[in-house]
């Protein structure tokens, strides 16, 4: 534990001034011009320090037109976080990106590709809740003893839709702040809700790691969902608990802050998580909206 | 990522069971597995040392597979330790230990054989839900039997594990306490994987404590999951207080319903403190109940009598619109084909104009003229000081939609089929269009487009110059209005579902299926929607999640529509009353009763409410 923390100590003293703000590179700051009026992304993915095997996986699908009619902005950004040994747990996440993302993009994109305008889409929370179902069925089936926690986030024209389960996180970060968006189905964060641990003994907690749901259970897998507005500036950022978990919100935010664009924030997370000891897979997906 | 979820790493490795035929120390035939769970396995046994009669035995078999040599003798000596003080109990509820010995990496208990079944198994059976009084008989028992071992001496045993599954029910209906786990230091040890939440332990069981409160918490987990045929096992952990047990079941008294809430607040300070208060509380709970009818009848009309009426005007015939304020006067159409102007503060005539039709929506108002619609087909547009005509509009059939205002025109549908578009100032049309029923539904402008739904299920979005821009269809008549917020248009519809869609391109984000028929027009605050549903109830709906948050059952149809002010849901029932509920938890804070059906929606300023209702009155009350 003590290197950890000297690890992390050091890490500040290269990096941070004495009032523990974050110094800027020394090259020049590049800043997105403000008229960019496309989604940019960036992604991020490392073993980590720790581990031998990458059990993280990620997909990123984005499409946009123009055109009269033409279909709306498509994003689907999802990060999967597997477990299991002999590995049960990069298959399962791998497989379970792999279903969500083809459900889907048939019942959303690919339709709208195909019809005139008129569409008999299902409601996209019923569409994406059964999409992670079905990779929870996938696993069962296909990967026994393995599990994932999977964060997906749907957008589409003007609503984003997030599903999710496990503790892969999905941010919001506009106007400085900093919100998450979904709920970490973990014992510790539960017991955080509740009033019972503080955020930083949570974040020791001996049992940080238990679940209470995955994908890979079985029957009664209960997927949480929810939509807000597609963003107006800001980002979004998708990442499993290999990051967060390592840097927290304020870490996390700082390095985007300063960040010249969301790849080589993405790649700077790593980096950081990395330097903190990497005791996780990493994996990261960043979107920036544009403010109009 | 090395975790686990409670499925995950239950393995095969798991240990060998015994066959049967097996005898152990000579003495104990094994007939059969009773169950398993863990490390440990249950046994039907018979005890050969009474050769002339069958005696059964329960035989419970615990596998140490601790691999440190200390360790693994802990484990043996604490099985000793445990096995020696459960044989020293003596208490009805439970089973006499007979015997225990340990055979290689093996302990062994052997207890007497409990015939009965234990409350998961009589959960899994049952269609319905256990009646009230015996889960309160039940409990009771429990109660009794916790608080023996919480006075046991010279130490309290906790019990630690109340759960369905450890209540047996024997032969004469009373409870038995199966599992002592004493297998618990048979787990092996921190090592990566971990059982889930239990469901049912308190929150403070995961800092290690262990307290008599704590056993309170875990048989009110169990109480609540009897009632509800919840499973806490598969719900986030800790999150009883999000299902209230009425929610699930509404045979079971409120009485015994907050007896088991507190039984199960977060904060042991906030429980019971001891089994013996909490079998207190069951038994006047029980006795309560016996009157409960009387009792709550009363306490309603306490609640109505603390409204304070500010005033009312009596017209002749039914309001079934909603009043506009404007400009400190209330403007308020009626069936008696009047619409009526009254000072807000006294409720003063002011003046009153005649259509020839029942007005049935609710007044719009810009720079100082009044616009209406009637059943006489008609759109009035009325100077708003004194009530004198301005121009008149005509569509093509009653009007019973509400006119909306935007850029200098009024939005309004009609039974002709239409929704009509006139130039505020001189009363021309700018344009109409055709929809596929009649138009009851009242138009939104919001971005230059306008909203609204039709008698046939259609639903419209169109654009300032007339042109469609999206439609989509539910599969009964929307008479809801929509409501736009953070890009969503939402609506209920009379086939049962109440809609989200997204406001630029029309799909569905999500739908919530509701008890009955939805006519009113819901409101949203702080990302909940309120809404009224012909199955009786008020709903409150988290618009992020498509997730119900409560409802209130009324004694009759909500098609009038809720208003949210300073942290309360306002809203008329056509069982007569007004209701003002709390916005977050849906608890009755008041109720005033009207002598006739309450359809319209209320208007509220400065704590003053104001309402019509069918038995010819507009009130205004204090909110």
């Amino acid at each position: 534990m003590a290197s950890l923390i000297e690890v992390i100590k050091s890490f500040f003293k290269s990096k941070a001034t004495p009032t523990g703000e974050i110094e800027r590179p020394q090259r020049p700051v590049v800043t997105v011009p403000d008229d960019v009026r496309q989604i940019i992304i960036g992604t991020g993915q490392s073993t980590g320090i720790e581990r031998s095997h990458n059990e993280d996986a990620l997909l990123v699908i984005n499409s946009s037109a123009t055109g009269d009619p033409s279909p709306p902005n498509f994003g689907l950004f999802v990060v999967a976080d597997g477990m299991g040994g002999h590995r049960a747990g990069e298959v399962a996440s791998a497989v379970s990106i792999r279903t969500v993302a083809r459900t889907v993009t048939e019942q959303t994109i690919v339709q709208m590709l195909g019809a005139d305008g008129e569409n008999e889409m299902k409601p996209l929370q019923d569409l994406l809740r059964g999409a992670i179902e079905q990779a929870n069925q996938a696993v069962v089936e296909q990967v026994p003893g393995g599990g994932t926690t999977l964060t997906a986030v749907v957008m589409l024209g003007q609503q984003i839709t997030i599903g999710h389960v496990g503790d892969s996180r999905a941010y919001l970060l506009q106007d400085g702040h900093t919100e998450v968006l979904t709920r970490d189905h973990s014992l510790v964060e539960r017991l955080r809700e509740l009033g019972q641990l503080t955020a930083e003994e949570a974040a020791v907690h001996p049992q940080r790691n238990v679940l209470y749901r995955a994908i890979g259970q079985g029957a009664n897998l209960e997927v949480d969902v929810s939509s807000m507005p597609t963003p107006r500036g800001g980002y979004l950022m998708v990442c499993s608990d290999g990051l967060w978990g390592v840097l927290g919100d304020e870490r996390m935010k700082a390095i985007i802050d300063v960040a010249p664009s969301p790849q080589i924030a993405c790649e700077k997370l790593v980096d950081a998580a990395n330097a903190a000891g990497g005791p996780d897979n990493i994996t990261v997906i960043l979107v920036r909206f544009p403010s109009d | 990522m090395q975790r686990d979820t409670r499925k995950f790493g239950e393995g095969t490795d798991g240990p060998d069971r015994l066959q049967s035929g097996t005898t152990l120390e000579d003495r104990y035939l094994i007939l059969g597995m009773l169950g398993q769970g863990g490390m440990s396995s249950v046994y039907k046994g018979r005890d050969l040392h009474f050769p002339n009669v069958t005696k059964l035995v329960a035989i419970k078999e615990m596998v140490n597979l601790v691999a440190d040599q200390n360790m693994y003798d802990m484990v043996v000596r604490n099985f000793e330790r445990e096995a020696d003080l459960l044989a020293t109990l003596s208490h009805p509820a439970i089973p006499t230990i007979y015997d225990n010995f340990t055979h290689k990496n093996r302990s062994y208990l052997v207890m007497e054989f409990i015939d009965g079944q234990d409350l998961e198994e009589i959960l899994a059976e049952v269609d319905d839900f256990i009646p009230e009084e015996r889960v309160v008989g039940w409990a009771i028992e429990l109660c009794d039997v916790l608080h023996y071992l919480h006075n046991h001496q010279p130490q309290p045993i906790i019990f630690r594990d109340m759960k369905p599954s450890n209540v047996m029910i024997d032969q004469h209906s009373h409870i038995r306490l199966i599992d002592f786990g004493i297998a618990r230091h048979f787990q092996p040890g921190e090592k990566g994987t971990m059982i889930g939440t239990e469901g049912y332990s308190p929150p403070e069981q995961y800092r290690g404590e262990a307290s008599p409160t704590g056993d309170v918490y875990a048989l009110g987990a169990t109480l609540h999951h009897l009632l509800t045929k919840k499973d806490p096992r598969v719900e986030a952990p800790f999150s009883f207080a999000e299902r209230p047990i009425r929610d699930y079941n509404q045979l079971v008294s409120p009485e015994l319903e907050h007896v088991i809430e507190v039984a199960l607040s977060y904060d042991p300070k906030d429980r019971y403190p001891s089994a013996a208060v909490m079998k207190e509380a069951l038994i006047s709970s029980a006795k309560r109940t016996g009157l409960l009818s009387k009792e709550s009848f009363a306490s309603v009309i306490k609640h109505s009598s603390t409204v304070e009426e500010l005033w009312s005007f009596r017209c002749e015939d039914e309001i079934r619109g909603s009043p506009l304020l404007y400009k400190d006067t209330i403007y308020i159409g009626c069936y008696d084909n009047n619409i009526y102007a009254l000072s807000a503060d006294e409720g003063e005539f002011q003046w009153k104009f005649a259509t020839e039709g029942g007005i049935t929506g609710k007044p719009a108002a810009e720079d100082g003229v009044i616009f209406v619609g009637s059943e006489d087909s008609r759109l009035y547009a009325i100077t708003a000081n004194r009530g004198g005509i301005v121009w008149t509009y005509y569509a093509e059939g009653p009007i019973r939609s509400s006119p909306a205002l935007s850029d200098g025109h009024v939005f309004i549908g009609s039974d002709d089929r239409k929704l009509h578009v006139v130039n505020q100032v001189n009363g021309r049309r700018a344009w109409r269009v055709e929809a596929n029923a009649p138009i009851w539904s009242s138009p939104v402008v919001e971005n230059e487009r306008v909203y609204f739904g039709c008698e046939s299920g259609d639903f419209y979005c169109y654009d300032f110059k007339g042109e469609l821009k999206w439609r989509q269809k539910a599969k009964r008549a929307i008479t809801s209005s929509p409501l736009i917020e953070n890009g969503l248009v939402f609506f209920g519809s009379r086939d049962w579902t109440f809609y989200a869609l997204e406001a630029e391109n029309g799909w569905q984000v999500w739908r919530f299926r509701m008890g009955g028929a939805t006519i009113s027009t819901p409101a949203i605050e702080d990302g909940l929607l309120y809404v009224g549903c012909g199955d009786n109830n008020i709903y409150a709906i988290d618009a992020r999640h498509a997730r119900e948050v409560w409802r209130y059952e009324t004694d009759h149809q909500v098609t009038g529509s809720p208003v949210v002010h300073q942290g309360s849901v306002y809203c008329g029932s056509v069982d007569g009353s007004f209701y003002c509920l709390d916005f977050k938890s849906g608890r009755l804070r008041w109720r005033f009763h009207t002598e006739g059906p309450i359809t319209g929606t209320p208007v509220i300023k400065d704590n003053v409410v104001y309402i019509g209702s069918t038995d010819h009155k507009l009130y205004a009350l204090l909110a």
